[in-house]
């Protein structure tokens, strides 16, 4: 019989066509292959959050291996020496023992701390950018909303996490948010018994909160980034307005290979900074804050960042208690208010803002372009205030810190957040306004009047003025369309772009791109600029 | 030095894909023109074969030779530095930085590499692609008929019995998979009346709860000196763990000022035989949200919560003059047995810890 010949070269092409055969692949892989993404720096911001989840998932199921979310009463005996034969829980005996007697175990505990307050950071920051830019606008609103819960399930993930190792600090952060949900009225006690199983601490907490952080938050963020990917991916996303840019077209490059290359790129450059972070960042030494203990407490607690502002705003509220004198009498708790309401009424806010806006604008269009914060003063002043508030908050989560290193009175401190936060955003509306509306007006004078060359002329009559390089040559305004307007002669081309290279210039020196300006090589224009004396 | 592919490509006509001439990237620009797409700029950003082709290529390739290389290091570093807990500046507290150096280093090489790569060798595009947010009347009008036509058929407007039974009937289901739950995990908070009672509280026999330190001894007046505080504990099993988490108090003496300033204090609101000589205790619970008001000024007799900033005067009963607590740590009466020793007269007269909805 004779054997058929192999041919290596036709397996890539067989493989293919059999998988077609039976998956019919190719179209929907040419659509994906194709599909265009815009390029912008920001557009990156989001995508932190992403990539600092997956290494959230990968560091975390690692740590499952190991963690002992229970708290049974056991004696330490691990290497760490100061607390040797502590009484201790034993969720918090094996996260000491992730700490010190597994190999690698810190690193990869340290990773999946630091990468949280990543995921954390890049949320805030990446909702920040689609606010200013006005990229939650029609048809985007839903994704709007899911970006907003994902922040405070984000949260939830956060404090379940935090609390699970049950050493000190953890667990005065448990009490706080025990007191909490006490405080929240008539449900209050049976919420907090509820989820306690009795009266705090009780004994099972931890695992309540390990399974809630290891499956249940877990996956509802996955389905949360899996929805909100997949609406920008059938919405296409956003665009700057820019040269044949519309409403109507999505310009920048396809998907594969570069984009998706850029892509897998940043998320290894991310990996690796929240590598480097956890092996050079101490993060969370649980071991330095002992067993929690429901006595003890040191000043300088202070919680993760993104809960900060939650602390700042409980220590600035007044002691204003309301009793409500029916029967025995009722209580609704100081702690209520900046702990439960303001965390309501901020994701109500955010998940609201669009429709607010539409309806104040009575704009219903869709909007795929994105607009500069400028373009927008009373949006950007919004911010502004919003950016504001959290800042006094988050500043006066940390005022014991900063009347401890800056010698100021701590009452002064707390003082100075009342005042703060009701004074300062109102103003950081009004100067974000201003600075817009200037913004705005030197745009279209660059667009009426020209670039300032720097160059100044003295007139017959003796009065001195600067000469404008005009940025079109027929007369009358050039039309202000939303983009970035050079201000620089060297972004005309005027002056040629910088010739690249560190050491030495890696390139010829291109040209520069057409220009209105004159050639600036010859001789004669040369020499009309410097002295005149010449030797 | 833009590429432009004149002839086959050209048109709204679908190429000939067997068309020998056809260049593989025609085909790509025929395809990407049926996704509605017209890539309108495609340049290469190095001359193949130039110097500073080769010259990327090395980059690249070096990115990922310091990739392998950290690679290995992180994995000799693993396997043999020695890791293990010592007591002191070992070389034992290098082994996470180095493990973070490495994998970071390698990490980042392979990203860089890929950059580079992506950024600076492929050519540069500029693609557009039609969004088609245009709505499809038609679609839009079978699709809500057909949903119409579907109600149609289930006849619900015109069998009203099923509709309502169907509510009736399977709106217990909904329950039945919520009942579990929350018959599972609801838990009375007044059990045993454990809110409002502590370690503290005398035993069915009347007898009364010692003081403790932390250690279980118990304690003596002469234990703590004038402007001294100490952390007690009911002298009980378990009394001194998270179990009772509510019973923690701070025993002060104070001195004899503040004593007559305290006693009178205590005076004013009842609580006439809650000190002994010039020993009082204070509930260490903050009554604002639960952590441990523990740190004691004693020039001002403040007690300061270090979680919130409450501010609470012992020479007036533990009253709150700062921050967000609204209400007075409760006082523990005390009183020293025939042994010598303290005791608790009673439990706590007011509620312990952070305050709640039915508090009275």
């Amino acid at each position: 019989m004779k054997r058929r010949k192999f041919e290596m070269a036709a397996v890539p092409g067989n493989v293919a066509r059999g998988v077609d055969d039976r998956f019919q692949a190719a179209t929907p892989l040419r659509r994906l292959l194709n599909k265009v993404f815009p390029d912008h720096w920001s557009f990156l911001l989001g995508e932190i959050a992403l990539f600092s989840f997956i290494v959230l998932l990968l560091t975390g199921v690692f740590l499952t291996f190991f963690f002992e979310p229970a708290m049974t009463e056991v004696i330490y005996n691990g290497s760490y020496a100061p607390l040797r034969g502590t009484p201790m829980s034993a969720a918090y005996a094996s996260s000491l023992d992730i700490s010190f007697d597994v190999r690698g175990g810190l690193i990869m505990r340290q990773m999946h701390h630091w990468s949280a307050l990543l995921f954390m950071a890049a949320i805030v920051v990446h909702m920040l950018r689609v606010f200013f830019t006005g990229a939650f606008r029609k048809p985007r609103e839903t994704n709007w909303i899911i970006g907003s819960l994902l922040f405070w399930v984000g949260f939830l993930a956060g404090f379940t996490g935090y609390s699970l190792p049950d050493d000190g600090l953890s667990g005065t952060g448990l009490r706080i948010a025990s007191g909490i949900m006490l405080s929240i009225p008539v449900i209050g006690s049976w919420v907090t018994s509820s989820i306690f199983d009795g009266e705090f601490p009780g004994t099972i907490i931890v695992s309540r909160f390990y399974i809630a952080h290891v499956l249940l938050i877990p996956g509802l963020l996955l389905a949360l980034i899996g929805a909100h990917l997949g609406l920008v991916f059938k919405q296409k996303h956003t665009q700057w307005p820019g040269p044949g840019r519309t409403n109507d077209n999505v310009v920048g490059e396809r998907m594969f290979p570069r984009y998706a290359l850029k892509q897998g790129g940043f998320f290894m450059v991310v990996f690796g900074v929240i590598a480097l972070m956890a092996g050079l960042f101490q993060i969370n030494p649980i071991w330095l804050f002992g067993p929690y203990e429901a006595w003890v407490v040191s000043a300088a607690s202070q919680p993760d960042w993104y809960v900060m502002f939650l602390d700042g705003s409980t220590r600035l509220m007044p002691a204003w208690e309301i009793n409500i004198p029916i029967g025995d009498g009722y209580v609704i708790p100081p702690l209520f208010w900046p702990t439960v309401v303001l965390p309501g009424v901020l994701v109500g806010m955010s998940v609201l803002y669009p429709f607010i806006e539409a309806r104040r604008l009575k704009d219903y269009r869709s909007h795929n372009l994105l607009q500069r914060p400028r373009d927008v003063p009373a949006r950007s002043g919004l911010g502004a205030m919003a950016v504001t508030f959290y800042l006094v908050l988050a500043l006066s989560g940390a005022n014991d810190v900063i009347a401890d290193k800056f010698n100021i009175s701590l009452n002064a401190m707390t003082w100075g957040g009342r005042i703060g936060l009701l004074l300062l955003p109102p103003l950081a509306y009004f100067v974000t306004y201003r600075i817009c509306l200037g913004l705005q007006q030197h745009d279209r004078e660059v667009l009426a009047h020209g670039v300032e060359t720097g160059i100044i002329r003295r007139l017959p009559d003796g009065r001195f003025v600067e000469v404008h390089q005009p940025l079109h040559r027929e007369d009358g305004e050039l039309e202000y369309v939303g983009w970035v307007v050079p201000k620089k002669m060297n972004r005309l081309g005027a002056l040629g772009p910088a010739i690249r290279g560190f050491f030495y210039p890696i390139e010829k020196p291109a040209e520069a791109p057409v220009s209105p300006a004159p050639p600036v090589d010859s001789d004669t224009e040369r020499s009309e600029i410097t002295s005149g004396e010449r030797r | 030095m833009t590429t432009t592919h004149p002839g086959h490509a050209g048109g709204d006509q679908p190429v000939d894909l067997d068309d020998p001439d056809l260049s593989r990237f025609d085909i790509v620009r025929a395809g990407a023109r049926e996704d509605d797409i017209q890539i309108v700029h495609y340049e290469p950003q190095v001359v193949p074969g130039s110097k500073a082709e080769r010259r990327l290529s090395r980059t690249v390739a070096l990115f990922f030779l310091l990739t392998g290389v950290s690679a290995t290091a992180f994995l000799a570093i693993y396997i043999w530095w020695p890791w293990e807990y010592e007591l002191g500046y070992g070389g034992d507290k290098w082994y996470t930085p180095l493990l973070g150096v490495t994998l970071g280093i390698s990490l980042l090489g392979i990203g860089f590499g890929v950059l580079t790569w992506g950024k600076k060798l492929l050519p540069k595009e500029v693609s557009v692609q039609d969004r088609h947010e245009g709505v499809n009347e038609r679609d839009r009008k079978i699709t809500g008929q057909t949903m119409l036509y579907m109600a149609d058929e289930l006849g619900v407007k015109r069998r009203p019995l099923l509709g309502v039974s169907l509510l009736a009937g399977l709106a217990p289901v909904g329950a039945v998979a919520a009942a579990p739950l929350v018959g599972g995990l609801i838990s009375q908070p007044h059990k045993n009346n454990q809110m409002f009672t502590t370690g503290f509280a005398p035993t069915e026999g009347g007898q009364k709860i010692r003081l403790v330190r932390e250690d279980g001894r118990p304690i003596r007046p002469a234990d703590v000196s004038a402007g001294g505080q100490i952390t007690v504990f009911p002298g009980i099993e378990h009394g001194v763990s998270n179990k009772y988490a509510d019973s923690p108090a701070l025993l002060i003496h104070l001195r004899d000022t503040d004593a007559q300033e305290a006693r009178e204090a205590n005076v004013r609101i009842g609580h006439d035989d809650f000190m002994w000589g010039n020993f009082a205790a204070y509930s260490k619970i903050c009554t604002h949200a639960g952590c441990p008001a523990s740190l004691y000024e004693q020039q001002t007799n403040r007690l300061l919560c270090p979680c919130h900033q409450s501010q609470f005067l012992i020479t007036d009963n533990a009253k709150p003059i700062f921050g967000p607590a609204s209400r007075r740590l409760p006082q523990l009466p005390i009183v020293v047995d025939d042994e010598g020793y303290f005791v608790a007269t009673s439990d706590y007269t007011e509620t312990v810890g952070p305050d709640f909805w039915e508090r009275p």
